[in-house]
C-alpha cells in the first residue's frame, strides 16, 4: 500500500488500515515519514484528552467509564494507553485493555496499547505522531492514558488539549500531593475511588492545598478538583462535561504549545540522526587525539563535524 | 534493527484459570516482546477485535475448559473474516494430542501443554512470525 493509499484508508475510517498505520508510525523511519507526509495537513478534529497519575490510582478504570459516558452521548472515542517497557528485556506487558473490555465490540471505540520503549516523560517517543493518526481516523475524542507517573513526568500536558490528573485516597499523605509537579500540571484533579472512606476528605485537603499555593503567589493551571468513582460511575458525567467544556481559546493555546514541543523534539531527533552518520563518527575519532594533544580546539572540531555531517546528508538524518 | 513482536495473550471462554496465561505473558515480555494482555472471559469476537486494533503479529489463547476445538476454530474463522491472514494463532492448555493435530491441520499453529519450557514459546513465536510478517 502506498503512503497516500494508507492515508486515504485511515481517513475513510478503515480500522484495519488505521491499526497498520499506527504500527508503521510506531516503528519510525522512512515509511513512517512518507505516511505522515501523506497525511499532512492534519485532517482530524478530535479533542485530545490526557489522563495521568500514579500507578494504581485508577487511570484505566476512569478511562473506561469516560468512554462509556462519551458513548452514551454518541461520541466516538480512540484510546491510546501507554505502559512501561522493561529496561532489561525491552519487552512490555500492556494491560490497560483489561479494564476496558466492555468496549471491545463497540465499533465507535478503538483502543490501542503502546509500550513506552524507555522514553521518559510518561509517553513513548512516537506518541505525538500516533495521536495525529488517531485524530485522522475521525474520532470525536482521543484519550491518551500515560504510564503511571511519579512527580516529574509531565510530557502529557504538552500533548493534550486538557489533562486530568487522577489521584486516589490512601496513597500517601497530603505532603506527597503538595509536592511540586504532578498535581499542579493538570487542568483537573480527579480524586478517584470516591466510594472509599476518606475520599471526600482527601478531596477537601487537595482543594485546601491549592488554596495555599495560590495565596502564596504560586502558579497552577488546575481549576477544578472533582470527586468521582470509576467503580460506581458517580461524578463521571460531570467530569466528561468539564472536559468537553474546555474553551476553544485554551485548546488553541495548548495546540500552539504542543506544536512547538513537537517541532522541538523533531529537530532534536534530526540532529541526533545527523550525529549518527559515518562521516561524523570518522571525524570524531580523527579529532579526539588532536584535541587531546592541544592541537585542535574543541569548538573548531565541533563546527567541522557538524558541517561535515550536514554535507553528507545521511540516511535517517535530514531528508 | 528488528522490530518488536506484538502478541495478544487472551483467555477465551468461561474457565477462570489465568495463572498460565499470566506466566506466559510475563515470559514473552522477558523475551523482549510487547504483550497485550486482555484478561479473562473473552469471547472469540472480543479476541479478534482486540487483535485487529492492536495489529498484533500473534494471538496466544489459553484454554483449560475443554472447549478448545470450538474456541480455536471460532477465533480462526473470525481472523479470516477480518483479513488477519498473516497473524499466527497459537496457544496452550490441557489439549489432547489428537485435537492439536486436528486444529493444526485447519491452520492453527502449534499448541503447547503443561511443562513446556517458556523459552520454547518465545522461539516458536519468533520463528513463525518471521515467516509471516517481515521482522526487519
Amino acid at each position: 500500500m502506498t503512503p497516500s493509499e494508507l492515508a486515504a484508508g485511515v481517513m475513510s475510517g478503515d480500522r484495519r488500515i488505521l491499526a497498520r498505520a499506527l504500527s508503521i508510525v510506531e516503528r519510525g523511519g522512512g515509511a513512517a515519514e512518507g505516511f505522515l507526509d501523506a497525511l499532512w495537513p492534519r485532517p482530524g478534529t478530535a479533542r485530545r484528552i490526557g489522563v495521568t497519575g500514579p500507578p494504581g490510582a485508577g487511570k484505566s478504570s476512569l478511562v473506561n467509564v469516560l468512554v462509556r459516558e462519551a458513548r452514551l452521548r454518541g461520541l466516538s472515542v480512540a484510546v491510546l494507553a501507554i505502559d512501561p517497557s522493561s529496561p532489561f528485556s525491552g519487552g512490555a506487558l500492556l494491560g490497560d485493555r483489561v479494564r476496558m473490555v466492555e468496549h471491545a465490540l463497540d465499533a465507535g471505540v478503538f483502543i490501542r496499547s503502546q509500550a513506552s520503549r524507555l522514553a521518559l516523560g510518561g509517553l513513548a517517543e512516537t506518541t505525538y505522531d500516533m495521536v495525529e493518526v488517531l485524530d485522522a481516523g475521525g474520532f470525536d475524542l482521543v484519550i491518551v492514558e500515560t504510564v503511571g507517573v511519579g512527580q516529574s513526568e509531565l510530557e502529557i500536558v504538552r500533548l493534550a488539549d486538557m489533562t486530568a490528573i487522577v489521584l486516589a485516597p490512601a496513597m500517601g499523605d497530603m505532603v506527597q500531593a503538595m509536592k511540586s509537579g504532578i498535581v499542579e500540571i493538570g487542568d483537573i484533579v480527579v480524586v478517584n475511588k470516591g466510594d472509599l472512606p476518606g475520599a471526600a476528605q482527601f478531596r477537601d485537603e487537595i482543594v485546601a492545598a491549592f488554596g495555599m499555593t495560590v495565596e502564596a503567589g504560586g502558579v497552577s493551571r488546575v481549576d477544578s478538583v472533582v470527586l468521582v468513582s470509576a467503580a460506581t460511575g458517580d461524578g463521571v458525567p460531570a467530569l466528561l462535561e468539564r472536559i468537553r467544556s474546555t474553551s476553544p481559546e485554551v485548546v488553541e493555546l495548548r495546540r500552539r504549545g504542543s506544536a512547538l514541543r513537537r517541532l522541538d523534539m523533531a529537530v532534536a531527533s534530526a540532529l541526533a540522526g545527523l550525529r549518527q552518520c559515518e562521516e561524523a563518527t570518522r571525524l570524531l575519532h580523527d579529532f579526539a587525539p588532536k584535541v587531546q594533544a592541544g592541537r585542535l580546539p574543541i569548538r573548531v572540531a565541533v563546527r567541522d563535524i557538524v558541517v561535515a555531517a550536514l554535507r553528507s546528508r545521511p540516511e535517517g538524518g535530514l531528508r | 534493527m528488528t522490530r518488536k513482536i506484538r502478541v495478544l495473550v487472551a483467555k477465551p471462554g468461561l474457565d477462570g484459570h489465568d495463572r498460565g496465561a499470566k506466566v506466559v505473558a510475563a515470559a514473552l515480555r522477558d523475551a523482549g516482546m510487547e504483550v497485550i494482555y486482555t484478561g479473562l472471559h473473552q469471547t472469540p469476537e472480543m479476541v479478534v477485535a482486540a487483535a485487529l486494533q492492536e495489529d498484533v503479529d500473534a494471538i496466544g489463547l489459553s484454554v483449560h475448559s475443554g472447549a478448545h476445538l470450538t474456541l480455536f476454530r471460532k477465533v480462526l474463522g473470525l481472523m479470516r473474516d477480518k483479513g488477519l491472514n498473516d497473524v499466527l494463532l497459537t496457544g496452550g492448555g490441557i489439549i489432547p494430542q489428537k485435537d492439536r493435530d486436528a486444529l493444526s491441520a485447519e491452520g492453527v499453529g502449534r499448541l503447547f501443554g503443561p511443562g513446556t519450557p517458556l523459552k520454547d514459546l518465545a522461539e516458536y513465536i519468533t520463528t513463525e512470525v518471521a515467516n509471516r510478517r517481515p521482522l526487519v
